[in-house]
């Protein structure tokens, strides 16, 4: 078996005291595409965070490229990561090509210029967004789903083997989520990357996706999506209390609960 | 005889006020947009402690208060870092003690708060060769710095998560940025004053960016009204005899005050400054 491109072992997250992620063991492996579902707070965002070495874990392992997530160094080039929510400035006088430019600052050098490859990896990754009108404005003057696509395009311009998506199409309108998951599915499959997507379009999960996650505090179901994406799947998670899932060669046992706290 | 004495020190004076006003500017685009600018009032307080303790070890004070200041500025860094304190917090703590060792030292001292007030609030044509050597240098240091790690910083600033998701030292450049600060402060101290140096870092940068919505650009503009804050400053508090750290400070505010005109659309912009500035002063 190759090794795995992400290996969670029973890992727990706590945000002080609070239990976010308890048990999670996960392992996605080299170009699949992994969906992440679970209702609003049910620790999908820490997930990606913890795997990208921003929150760390109180108990398991976490390997991102057989590394863990600190001791990454150079092969963060090989990671593109969009954010749910970021905290950017919109004050901030910054226009659209710099801030998908940016996105190369590591993948360039400490104290090195962009090179010529660099701005041509802006501008394709611009134009995957159709964004390329847009370069030489202010991102913070775009809308909403403007700054996500922009935001999309600086994880692609980094031409990454691993990109970790969180909601990427929360604020598309409908043609554009269906044409940016229509080119996700294609690049996929060309180019043979490893996705992780979260979201909450169990459509797109169940067209596209090669494995599903279904996170709930605890992973309530991991999987193939024909055996995930069940009824009772989908209740288990946003619903009743416990269920028992086989899937795959390992039978797992899964229990969920409606709420995480009260586990 | 008399005359050429005024003409190097004008000279000198008009060298120290330019390497003030552009350190100050350049720094205080990153300052403003990082939300630092609490720090650089803490840290700008902080260099009394240092001042005091040169008077007291009679080194010039200058050289005391350079590592006086980076110190301080570490340990900022650091007891937020480790989570222990919200950063606010730390500024205020280090802010007190700092100021409050400053004048227990001062005390030990008889009879030179003269010059110690120059310190305080500014006296730009009182600047030795020794002093402008040492401003030279910081100011150097803190320009180098920032060019070779200009698109680092940019990134640090714009968006921190982002910064360390794609491997930047995040942690190193901040320790780095703080440095900066602490340099820039102390080679402004004698031209506007202990207490005004940190409106200097503010003012220049928060008109900048009234006017465009380029990074590069607005760093070009704040040094530009850095420097021209610092010379109108330099040239009044000569000819009129009125204290330059006042002049330069007033002179910057007025400045500030006709970008934001000129920029009527920036209203969310205008906002913001607004309780940057009401920070500054309380
Ligand atoms: N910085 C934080 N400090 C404390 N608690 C947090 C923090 N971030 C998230 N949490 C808590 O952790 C839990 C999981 O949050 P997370 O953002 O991972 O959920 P999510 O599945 O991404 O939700 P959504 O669908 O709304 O994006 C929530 O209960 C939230 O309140
Ligand atoms: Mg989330």
């Amino acid at each position: 078996m190759t090794t795995p491109v992400i290996d969670l072992q029973n890992v727990s997250v706590a945000y002080q005291d609070k239990i976010v992620l308890q048990d999670i063991t996960l392992s996605v492996s080299p170009g699949a595409f992994l969906g992440i579902l679970g209702p609003n707070g049910s620790g999908k965002t820490t997930l990606l965070r913890t795997m990208l070495g921003l929150t760390d874990p109180f108990d398991g392992t976490v390997r991102v490229f057989g590394k863990e997530p600190k001791k990454l160094k150079r092969l963060r080039e090989k990671i593109g990561y969009v954010p749910q929510q970021s905290h950017i400035d919109l004050t901030f006088p910054i226009q659209v090509k710099d801030v998908v430019l940016l996105g190369r600052a590591y993948k360039m050098g400490l104290g090195k210029r962009p090179h010529n490859q660099d701005r041509e990896a802006v501008e394709e990754a611009l134009e995957l967004v159709h964004m390329t009108d847009f370069a030489d404005e202010q991102f913070g003057r775009l809308s909403g789903g403007q700054r996500q696509r922009v935001l999309i395009a600086r994880a692609l311009a980094l031409q990454p083997d691993l990109l970790m998506l969180d909601e990427p199409t929360a604020a598309l309108d409908v043609g554009a989520a269906e044409s940016f998951y229509e080119w996700l599915h294609n690049t996929h499959k060309n180019l043979g990357l490893t996705l992780v997507l979260v979201t909450h379009d169990v459509g797109v999960v169940s067209r596209y996706v090669t494995a599903i996650a279904c996170l709930n505090k605890r992973l309530v179901a991991h999987g193939l999506p024909e055996n995930v994406l069940t009824e009772e799947g989908l209740q288990a998670m946003y619903g009743c209390d416990a269920v028992f899932f086989h899937h795959g060669k390992v039978p797992h046992l899964v229990v969920s609960t409606r709420d995480p706290e009260k586990t | 005889m008399i005359d050429l004495m005024q003409f190097t020190f004008m000279q000198r004076a008009l060298v120290a006020a330019s390497l003030t006003g552009a350190v100050c500017a350049l720094i205080g685009v990153f300052v403003v947009f990082r939300g630092m600018s609490f720090i650089g009032a803490g840290i700008s307080h902080a260099s009394f402690g240092g001042v005091a303790l040169g008077f007291v070890l009679n080194i010039n004070p200058l050289y005391t208060a350079i590592g006086f200041c980076v110190l301080v500025a570490w340990l900022i860094g650091w007891v937020t870092e480790i989570g222990r304190l919200r950063e606010d917090a730390a500024v205020g703590i280090f802010f007190a003690s700092t100021m409050a060792m400053g004048v227990l030292l001062v005390s030990l001292i008889k009879g030179y708060q003269i010059d110690l007030f120059g310190y305080i609030f500014g006296n730009v044509l009182a600047i030795s060769r020794n002093d402008l050597i040492a401003m030279a240098v910081l100011a150097l240091l803190v320009f180098l710095v920032i060019f070779f790690f200009y698109k680092e910083f940019l990134l640090l600033t714009f968006d921190a998560e982002m910064a360390a998701v794609t491997g930047l030292p995040v942690k190193w450049l901040n320790f780095l940025m703080l440095t900066l600060m602490a340099f820039t402060i102390v080679l402004s101290i004698k031209a506007v004053g202990i207490v005004l140096v940190s409106a200097l870092l503010v003012i220049p940068a928060a008109s900048a960016v009234q006017l465009t919505a380029h990074f590069k650009k607005a760093i070009i503009y704040a040094v530009f009204i850095g420097v021209v804050s610092c010379w109108s400053g330099l040239f009044l508090s000569a000819f009129l005899n009125i204290a330059s750290g006042a002049t330069i400070v007033l002179t910057a505010t007025a400045v500030f005050f006709i970008c934001t005109f000129l920029s009527p659309q920036r209203r969310k912009m205008r906002r913001r400054i607004g309780t940057l500035v009401k920070t500054q002063n309380s």
